[in-house]
């Protein structure tokens, strides 16, 4: 078991102290069973990959319980004792103890590149004429920052918007405002970094990726955002524990997010 | 146990008792005054009537008498999520529906103690919990013509044989994979079963549905937004009493917005037999906020009337236009007769979300009268000439608003789900209240699916006096609050009143209490194990006495804030519970059947 660390020490000291970590070390995660590229149930998600990475370090396996990221994923989840760790989460979110951030990543204006729209700014007057795709959340109040940003300059009747959570009869249901670029129902897709990145080097037509600028929109909408593992309030020792893996396999969580085409960024003195 | 006196009532079948309970309920058919039946001792419906008044013609238990109620029966359901809704007693049987699995236990109320004669467990798709907004409840059952109806959280409405727990059948009406699910209680006209679903924060696209009685089938869906159409609103028989034009709906959104406009259908529906309208209210517009979907966005945030047999859409009516503060109108709509302005009217009363009540003539949807029933700063009253809000603009939220201080009544609404109740002879509607304000914060940065989003926070707060609640006698017609009973938590319960002059809800930390109709005077008060947020119900057992049931089991909205939820804090008092730290000790969760008596 992951969760008692003084029982697994107690273990393996039974088993020889110093010996090879016990073999029935569990690294339990909560994810989503149907949202590349970040998790699936076959585990071919970037989140999966590093699941076992960090896993491994432990000298543990990784036991999932799957979970549609819906309201109420970190209550049923972690939240509910069913598993230590979340595999991605905003970076000091609420009602969990994120480690430190092990990417940064932005939105991202994508298109096709046969349309030939370079857009880098949300201040860009052809946004008012083109049909754009944006991912919508919708619970009280919340939405995506393309969307405020977008209503925010009154640019609301050319938008389009797909629901994050989508149809889950599907794969990969978030991904639909991509595939809205590809079959041109829209010319324009403002979606987050990992999504369009991943999907655009899938895609059968070239698609071009610029990151959303200004990357903080006057006076405080970001558009960029730094991605930890999240693990229960009051875990402070396993965030610990998972900060020590970062810190160790960065060379090779790089690796891995490179190779699923995760747009990653860098702070920077105007991007804190 | 209440049974003293078994002997004249075991001989009858029940399947006897029910066919003969039908043919009462057709003869009784409501003409005349007001549309509340002639008493017949049953509760068949959610709200008593088809015009939703939940009054009882039953009068033993009196404001007189009402001190001496004592529970004389109890049953643990086995289930922890919220209990909302309300048991159904038909013949000699008691029903009771519980949320997320929606097990039904029918109970026999001729043999002591009530044992169980079947019980339904049907297999309900796990994932329609994520998709449930705030608890995975259920608002209860319908009787009709023998059979027992009502949805699964799921997406799917069932018929059993209310004789033995049998399916008759069982129809998919809504798709979770989509976000729709449907907590809501069915509504029986004639052959149509009517239904409707939740999901307006997936971005669902609200509709109705009316499937066959006896095969389920599907027979017509009409949509609470997008073109005339699909809403089934024939320009012939269509009129809005303040709009004119076709595609009213369209016309008030951003091209498109629409297709995933919200107005969802979770709460309650009327009927008038002699116009054949069903009503319904809608919640809000969703998922875009109100500064991306200029317009009114109708029939979001609306009542609308429809004629049952072929769903065709005869009026709506808006009660919050561009809807600012999640006001749904999804609440009760009471159908009674009253006199306004010196006439007798038609009228459609609702208590809104948006701390008004409103009076309408049910037969075109005109506003006849429009008065706050808790404190309101939104708006600064109704335009009765355009049927609009005034809204005050420095109330207005969304992400460009930056911080908005004190809103009342919050996005929880001046009242929620909680059916209120209304008594003919006192002409008084009994209204379960909240009394909180608000604050709006933007730029709370939260995750999801993989997408990093920007939410709001919403920090809630006692209104003027203190208390969070209140339960209120109240007069329509003037506008007036003639008495309340102060409570120190949102009264989530529904409301009953009787002709014996006693008024009954229940509290969120766990009271069931009676008062007097006239007085608001406290009766009775009994601790029922868990808060309350279900829907008193009252019956003429077979012993010929009366007797009052009520869910207890804490949840819905609420749900988060007390149970057994795994928690680091050692106090087991959860984050959201700021505004009511101390709800924790007073009640859990779990669900229990209470059954009072004298």
């Amino acid at each position: 078991m992951f969760t008692p660390r003084g029982s697994l020490i107690l273990i393996l000291c039974l088993s020889g102290c110093g010996s090879a970590p016990h073999p029935s070390r569990d690294l339990r995660v909560c994810a989503d069973p149907n949202n590349l590229p970040f998790s699936n149930q076959r585990q071919e998600g970037f989140e999966n990959r590093l699941a076992e990475l960090i896993a491994k370090e432990e000298g543990a396996t990784v036991r999932y319980t799957w979970w549609p990221q819906r309201r109420g994923f970190i209550r049923n989840t972690l939240g509910a004792g069913k598993c230590d760790l979340v595999m991605g989460m905003t970076t000091g979110a609420e009602r969990v103890l994120t480690t430190r951030p092990y990417y940064r990543s932005t939105y991202v204006f994508v298109s096709r590149k046969d349309r030939h729209l370079t857009v880098t700014s949300l201040d860009d007057p052809v946004l008012r004429t083109v049909k754009i795709g944006v991912q919508l959340i919708g619970d009280d109040y919340a939405n995506t920052p393309p969307v405020h940003a977008l209503s925010r300059r009154g640019i609301t009747g050319n938008l389009v918007g797909y629901s994050v959570f989508g149809d889950y009869s599907q794969q990969n249901p978030p991904a639909r405002v991509i595939d809205a670029v590809v079959a041109r129902d829209v010319d324009l897709a403002v979606a987050w970094g990992p999504l369009a990145g991943y999907f655009a080097k899938r895609s059968g037509v070239p698609l071009v990726l610029t990151p959303v600028l200004p990357a903080i929109d006057p006076p405080g909408l970001r558009f960029t955002f730094d991605i930890s593992l999240a693990v229960r309030p009051g875990d402070g020792e396993r965030k610990q524990e998972l900060e020590g893996v970062l810190d160790k396999r960065k060379k090779e969580i790089d690796r891995i997010l490179a190779e699923y085409g995760v747009p990653v960024v860098l702070p920077s003195p105007g991007n804190p | 146990m209440m049974h003293r006196r078994l002997a004249f009532n075991v001989a009858l079948p029940v399947a006897l008792l029910a066919a003969g309970a039908t043919a009462l309920m057709a003869q009784t058919s409501p003409k005349g005054k007001g549309m509340a039946t002639k008493e017949d001792g049953q509760w068949t419906m959610p709200g008593k009537d088809y015009g939703s008044t939940r009054y009882s013609g039953l009068a033993q238990i009196t404001a007189t008498n009402a001190k001496g109620l004592r529970p004389v029966w109890s049953f643990s359901t086995g289930v922890l999520g919220g209990h909302e809704g309300q048991p159904l007693v038909v013949g000699t049987m008691m029903y009771v529906v519980t949320p997320y699995p929606n097990v039904v236990y029918a109970f026999d109320l001729t043999k002591e103690g009530y044992p169980l004669k079947w019980k339904y467990r049907p297999w309900v798709s796990p994932s329609a919990i994520g998709i449930a907004c705030c608890d995975v409840v259920n608002r209860g059952a319908f009787y009709s013509d023998g059979k027992l109806v009502y949805n699964l959280l799921d997406g799917n409405t069932v018929a059993l044989d209310a004789a033995n727990g049998k399916e008759l059948w069982k129809t998919k009406v809504a798709d979770v994979n989509r976000g729709e699910s449907t907590p809501m209680a069915p509504i029986v006209v004639k052959d149509r079963v009517i239904v409707g679903t939740a999901g307006g924060e997936y971005g669902v696209r609200g509709w109705v549905k009316g499937l066959d009685l006896n095969s389920g089938k599907i027979v017509w869906t009409g949509y609470n937004v997008g073109p005339d159409n699909e809403l089934l609103a024939n320009p012939e028989t269509f009129k809005s009493f303040y709009e004119k034009g076709n595609d009213l709906s369209v016309k008030s959104w951003p091209k498109d917005g629409w297709k995933n406009g919200g107005a969802p259908v979770w709460g309650w529906m009327s009927y008038d037999p002699e116009l054949d309208l069903v009503y319904y209210g809608t919640g809000n517009p969703a998922p875009w906020n109100t500064d991306q979907r200029p317009g009114d966005n109708r029939w979001a945030t609306s009542v609308l009337a429809r004629s049952p047999g072929d769903g065709s859409l005869r009026w709506a009516y808006q009660f919050t236009p561009a809807d600012n503060w999640d006001f749904d109108s999804t609440q009760e709509m009471i159908l009674t007769e009253l006199s306004i302005g010196g006439r007798m009217r038609k009228v459609l009363a609702h208590f809104d979300k948006n701390g008004y009540a409103f009076a309408l003539d049910r037969t075109t949807g005109e506003l006849l009268t429009a008065h706050p029933y808790v404190p309101v700063n939104w708006t600064k009253g109704y335009d009765m000439k355009t049927g609009r809000p005034m809204v005050d603009t420095t109330k207005m939220t969304g992400e460009s608003k930056g911080n908005v201080k004190n809103i009342c009544p919050t996005l929880e609404g001046g009242k929620n789900q909680q059916p209120a109740a209304y008594s003919p002879v006192t002409k008084l509607f009994y209204v379960p209240t909240n009394n909180m304000c608000m604050d709006y914060a933007g730029a709370k940065v939260s995750y999801i699916a993989g997408a990093p989003y920007i939410g709001a926070t919403t920090p809630y707060y006692p209104g003027e006096g203190g208390n969070m609640g209140a339960f209120i006698a109240y007069d329509l017609a003037s506008g007036k609050k003639v008495w309340q009973v102060k409570e120190p938590y949102p009264v989530w319960s529904g409301a009953l009143v009787t002709a014996g002059g006693v008024a009954f809800y229940g509290t969120l930390d766990g009271w069931f209490k009676s008062v007097d109709a006239k007085t608001g005077k406290v009766l009775s008060k009994f601790k029922v194990g868990s808060g309350v947020i279900g829907n008193p119900i009252t019956f003429r057992g077979p012993d010929g006495k009366q007797y009052v049931a009520i869910y207890a089991g804490f949840g819905g909205d609420w749900f988060l804030l007390s149970g057994d939820v795994l928690s680091s804090d050692p106090a087991d008092i959860r984050p959201p519970a700021t505004f009511m730290p101390d709800i924790a000790r007073h009640t859990s969760q779990g669900g229990i059947v209470w059954i009072f008596g004298l």
